[in-house]
């Protein structure tokens, strides 16, 4: 934890106290990613989303503001800071201005249990993937908060289901992550990150490190488990096929309907932060995390201190891939009934998930 | 004062502030609202007592899950069918029994536990030991308690079915 403790000599050698040095140097490392990374990346990605979409229908897309359009989401976010922040009278005030701030720290919450590198994890708690199973609680509330606060049918009926399938997709997710924690026995994703060190063959989705019989008995299992995981963090995220929360034919967009100016910034940046959390989470679990494929160009030429660069470069790859391909599938498959949204969900999904649980426990065992 | 005291404070705050609202409010929905504060509460309490994985377990179970269940239920009948539903008082000596009742049970605990005082001493995770003892230990209440959910889950299903 290289930033930790940088931060926390700082401020131990200012104040001569290592109990506020300590929550100093933790409070500001835990929020280090949303100023650094996650504003800058829900920029990068708005502009992406546009571009990808535009390239797979055989459009230019943005191409006015700067060099390929790459300017256009700073210009749109300009542009919303100056709109007029508009309240109806029929909205329910207090909670109506309460729920952008819910959801989008909800959001936020789930970067700083991200291992980004070994020598940067904003807080590198025991419980890290617990805590962000735990923090998209929050975000649930807030969609619901959004919903009902608009007072209008189509922002509640958008969270509504937005809320209904956060929390059916919830099981499948949990119960993969489950299976990873049986097999590894840790929660903290920086050891579980250190686990999969050295080559591709040692992540995860390949059974994990070591050659014994049970790494290759694994790999099937671990490609289900990938599969599942992949499914339902597309459908937490509430991304196409999975997105008639915000379903524009139906619903106009779903919870953020009534929203303007910069609380529908909150919620949209919410959405790209959330992608890539996910992203990030199925990477950490099954692709080795910020784990090189192929080793380290700092340890071959010598220089120790480009391996956490290197690393960080790795993660920040692996996430954006994931993120990706979320646009291609958003931009090549149809919208998901209710109904089939949640067949999918409690019908393939969570039995998939608890059969590959009981069997990965066997293997295990064996 | 230390540090660590002021954050107790200002969770104790959150909690009891808010689990004031929850009762005395006359708006169902922000009274539901209000127990996502005190649940929120609840949980820093819990870590600042080096129970991580209590904390975590609260925020899933409770904030993902029970909250969640009581804002749908609430949404349902309030906004859609156009009926207001406020908070009311009704059965005031019934509930008055209830309540003291718990109090005298949380108040003879209180008083009865040999607390542990704990100083500066490193905070270790919880969650080996935990699940060693609801293993083992606590193997068989584990046990009985998940056959009560299961019994509370049927039972809701085939009341939902009627």
């Amino acid at each position: 934890m290289i930033v930790y403790d940088f931060l926390y000599n700082i401020v131990f050698n200012i104040t001569q106290s290592a109990v506020a040095g300590d929550i100093t140097a933790m409070v500001i490392s835990a929020a280090l990613p949303l100023l650094f990374l996650v504003l800058p990346f829900a920029i990068l990605a708005v502009w992406l989303e546009r571009k990808v979409s535009a390239h797979m229908q055989d459009r230019l897309g943005p191409m006015r503001t700067g060099s390929h359009g790459w300017l256009q989401t700073i210009a749109d976010v300009i542009k919303l800071l100056q709109k007029e922040d508009i309240v109806a009278n029929d909205n329910d005030r207090p909670l109506f201005n309460l729920a952008p701030i819910l959801v989008f720290s909800g959001s936020y919450l789930v970067f700083a249990a991200l291992p980004f590198s070994s020598a940067y994890i904003g807080s590198n708690i025991d419980l890290g993937i617990i805590f962000i199973i735990a923090a998209s609680g929050f975000v649930v509330a807030g969609i619901l908060m959004a919903g009902w606060s608009s007072n209008n049918k189509y922002s509640l009926l958008g969270a509504m289901r937005s809320a209904a399938q956060i929390v059916s997709y919830e099981i499948p997710t949990i119960l993969v992550i489950l299976t990873i924690i049986m097999i590894t026995g840790t929660t903290n994703l920086r050891t579980l990150s250190e686990m999969q060190t050295g080559y591709f063959w040692n992540w995860m989705i390949f059974g994990g490190a070591g050659l014994s019989l049970s790494k290759f008995l694994f790999i099937p299992f671990m490609i289900i488990g990938f599969v599942t995981l992949y499914i339902s963090t597309l459908a937490e995220v509430n991304r196409t096929p999975f997105d008639i929360p915000e379903a524009e034919s139906e619903l106009v967009s779903g919870y953020h309907t009534e929203y303007s100016g910069m609380k529908f910034a909150m919620f949209f940046m919410a959405e790209y932060a959330n992608m890539f959390a996910v992203s990030a989470i199925v990477s950490a679990i099954f692709f080795g995390g910020y784990q090189s494929p192929f080793g380290y160009l700092g340890n071959t030429l010598g220089l120790t201190w480009m391996v956490p660069i290197e690393q960080f470069l790795w993660f920040a790859s692996k996430g954006i891939f994931f993120v990706l391909v979320q646009m291609w599938l958003r931009w090549t498959l149809p919208r998901l009934r209710v109904d089939q949204l949640m067949a999918l969900c409690w019908k393939y999904l969570i039995p998939i998930a608890f059969v590959n649980l009981i069997i990965v426990g066997l293997i295990t065992v064996l | 004062m230390s540090i660590y005291d002021i954050i107790f404070y200002l969770f104790a705050t959150i909690t009891l502030v808010s689990a004031f609202f929850v009762v005395t409010i006359r708006n169902i929905v922000y009274s539901a609202f209000f127990l996502l504060f005190t649940f929120f509460g609840v949980a820093g309490i819990y870590v600042i007592l080096g129970a991580d994985f209590i904390a975590m377990v609260q925020l899933i179970v409770y904030v993902g899950g029970i909250l969640i269940l009581i804002l749908f239920g609430v949404m349902l009948t309030n906004k859609i069918t156009n009926v207001q539903i406020k908070t009311g008082t009704s059965q005031i000596i019934p509930a008055a029994i209830g309540v003291g009742l718990f109090a005298g049970i949380l108040t003879a605990t209180l008083v009865n536990t040999p607390w542990r005082k704990i100083d500066n001493s490193p905070l270790f995770p919880t969650t080996q030991g935990l699940g060693l003892m609801l293993i083992s230990e606590y193997g068989v209440v584990f046990e009985l308690l998940g056959i009560l959910l299961l019994i509370a889950l049927i039972g809701a299903a085939s009341l939902a079915r009627k």
